[in-house]
């Protein structure tokens, strides 16, 4: 079935669809459709949770805790500040291993008070242990919110969805929708004996000496070093299932490209555009999409991009006192190509607050890279589309 | 005839183990016996950072019988609620969900998780064993700290200058179907309050004084008697509330003066008689009170 749906409603109906049993939420802006259309899910019967009208988000992540150590599927939504205040507890339920699913509308952070995208508020949970999987149109929103389960389930890690304010929340577009019982079949009722149960009384989270917990974090580790063998299996799947694969890394238009655009989100779309536009006029440019940013795709991005001579990263993100986070984590993950196809790594920040980023601006990102041709040993990322 | 009831009153299985960590003479632990024998097997606690954070054992023990999920120090409510709504989801209508919390996680850092849980009605059983500071942490003031008492952060001559948040009132106000006060002082009247509670549903509270010998500068020998001397004096009424609106003392005290319990105390070692007598005067305020919402005024 195909609807024109905006993107908040898109998780909405992934959100249905993979049947979530607790939903427990708190509205800010631009997330609060994705919950009003499960409130209204829930109160018509098209889905059958209980959902939980928390007085804050840090009580949006507890009470999901608690459902998903209980044993069911669980899920909320956020943004920005609501993301920030659930910090310490992102920090829980990665550790305590549950496979809660969060979407996330990238917003930036105040002060001043901004409602527009950046990845700011996501990017600052780098190290909560949290998969984050950032999306760039309403269609991958949908699918990758029921992927997102799937995988969460089977290696007992939470998974973030990510979606950019405004250019995907507010924005529709027509999206197939599944049937319901094919995603049944792909998704079954989460079971796990690894929850709170009366009949096996156990405690979770106790105190842990330096004897152990050491092993509980290589663990953790050692289940993401999964994530990426685990995604391609089922998005795989997917594909088989309902004909779309989105995997953790999307080249385009790579083949003897000589700078290569790196993106995520809606910024990708954009890009595709001015790839098309710059090979028609006989340029050697190419697109590489990040859609997973943890764990990193270290592996397949050393293969999409070893040989590949300039790499212009473009950052909706900073990292005060350094730069963009993107480009930082490229960097490191190229390190260890061979040096004659270790490609040149420019990073650009761009953007922010929900500042337009154009054609116009993406070309000049990569006439700069196409023009650096010696680069001093240090470099810094520029900002492009700042006012003097 | 005061031993052939408590022999009926106290169900004899025992649902925490010996092996547990508490100090001497630890209130908690006690608390924690005597609820879960009221509870029964068919109880899960959702378990916020507090001194049972450490009694209950590190991994991978536990000296529970029941499941129990440890959980950040702000969320015994939010966590409970989450819990419940799993249980609901999957059909599980019998089993009782507990947030066990000290008066810091209750009183202090998760107040709004529990104002937010008992507005939603939820239906958990919230007990907050009051020890009256932070004493995991090493005996710092929380808001349940009685005025005059010392503490490591109300230190010297500086003791504590405001008097104990009023947490039953805070409860009575959001409605709560049941909120009591008890102490180990008096098992019997605790016990009926636990089973009252598991017996109602939507949000119930119980706040149940937790003597600490180490924090309170007390004989690990007075538990039971300061928690006696804590209800003879109106230190610590025991009350129920139903609704919010019907208050009800069930053990009427006798009224002896509040010195003969802060004597016995370390922690009040430093009051003159000025102070004593502020805080018997304040003491008398509050049962006043009381005694005006029993009579619903």
């Amino acid at each position: 079935m195909k609807k024109v749906i905006i993107g908040n409603h898109a998780v909405s109906w992934g959100v249905a669809l993979a049947r979530a049993e607790v939903i427990a939420a708190y509205p800010i802006t631009p997330q609060t459709q994705i919950v009003e259309e499960l409130a209204e899910m829930c109160s018509d019967g098209r889905l059958a949770a209980r959902f939980i009208k928390v007085e804050s988000e840090h009580s949006a992540m507890a009470a999901c805790i608690g459902a998903s150590a209980a044993g069911v599927r669980a899920f909320t939504a956020t943004s920005s500040q609501g993301l920030l205040l659930m910090h310490e507890l992102l920090h829980w339920a990665g550790l305590g291993r549950l496979p809660i699913v969060m979407a996330d509308v990238n917003r930036a952070v105040a002060p001043g008070w901004n409602i527009w995208t950046d990845q700011n508020d996501t990017l600052a949970q780098r190290d909560t242990g949290w998969v984050q999987l950032y999306c760039e149109n309403n269609q991958e929103v949908l699918d990758t919110t029921v992927q997102a389960f799937r995988l969460a389930e089977t290696l007992n890690l939470p998974v973030m969805i990510v979606l950019d304010a405004f250019f995907l929340s507010h924005t529709s577009e027509p999206v197939d929708i599944p049937e319901p019982a094919d995603v049944d079949a792909f998704l079954p009722r989460r079971e796990t004996d690894l929850k709170l149960d009366v009949a096996n009384p156990r405690a979770f989270g106790a105190l842990t000496t330096p004897a152990v917990y050491m092993e509980m974090r290589m663990r953790q580790q050692e289940a993401f070093d999964r994530v990426h063998e685990a995604y391609g299996a089922i998005d795989a799947e997917w594909g088989s299932r309902f004909g779309r694969t989105w995997g953790a890394i999307e080249p385009y238009r790579m083949e003897g490209a000589e700078t290569v655009l790196v993106t995520s989100g809606t910024v990708t779309s954009t890009a595709r555009h001015v790839v098309n536009e710059r090979r028609a006029q006989g340029e050697k440019v190419g697109l590489l999409k990040i859609k997973m940013f943890r764990p990193f795709p270290t592996r397949a991005l050393r293969e999409a991009l070893a040989g590949v001579p300039r790499v212009a990263v473009l950052d909706r993100n900073i990292s005060p006192g350094h730069g963009g986070i993107f480009a930082e984590e490229l960097r490191s993950a190229l390190y260890d190509v061979a040096e004659p196809l270790r490609p040149q790594v420019d990073g650009y920040v761009i953007g922010l607050g929900g500042r337009d980023v154009t054609p116009a601006v993406i070309g000049e990102c990569l006439d700069r890279t196409r023009g650096n041709g010696s680069s001093s040993p240090v470099r810094e990322d520029e900002w492009v589309g700042v006012k003097p | 005839m005061t031993q052939t009831l408590i022999k009926d009153a106290i169900p004899r299985r025992e649902l925490l183990d010996s092996g547990h960590l508490a100090c001497p003479g630890c209130g908690a632990a006690l608390a924690m016996r005597m609820v879960l024998k009221g509870l029964g097997e068919r109880t899960m606690v959702s378990l916020p950072a507090c001194c049972w954070s450490i009694i209950a054992g590190p991994y991978p023990q536990s000296s529970l019988k029941v499941p129990l999920y440890h959980t950040a120090f702000e969320t015994g409510a939010s966590v409970a609620s989450g819990i419940k709504a799993a249980l609901l989801a999957r059909g599980d209508t019998q089993t009782t969900v507990v947030a066990w919390a000290g008066d810091g996680g209750t009183f202090d850092i998760g107040l709004q998780a529990l104002s937010g849980a008992a507005e939603r009605n939820e239906d958990i059983l919230y007990v907050c064993y009051d020890n009256e500071a932070y004493m995991n942490t090493g005996i710092q003031r929380s808001s349940a700290t009685p005025f005059g008492a010392w503490t490591t952060t109300t230190p010297g001559t500086h003791t504590k200058s405001h008097p104990k948040k009023d947490i039953l009132a805070i409860l009575a106000a959001h409605r709560v179907p049941y909120a009591a006060s008890a102490t180990l002082a008096y098992p019997e009247d605790l016990m009926a309050k636990v089973t009252r509670a598991k017996e109602t549903h939507g949000m119930r509270f119980l706040h149940v004084l937790a003597p600490c010998p180490p924090g309170w500068k007390s004989e690990d020998s007075e538990t039971i008697a300061l928690s006696r001397l804590a209800v003879q004096s109106r230190v610590f009424p025991l009350v129920e509330i139903e609704d919010g609106e019907t208050w009800r003392v069930t053990v009427e005290p006798d009224g002896t003066p509040v010195a003969e319990y802060l004597r016995r105390q370390g922690r009040f070692r430093q009051l003159g008689e000025d102070e004593v007598r502020a805080i018997q005067e304040q003491v008398d305020e509050r049962w006043a009170l009381i005694e005006r919402r029993v009579a619903g005024g």
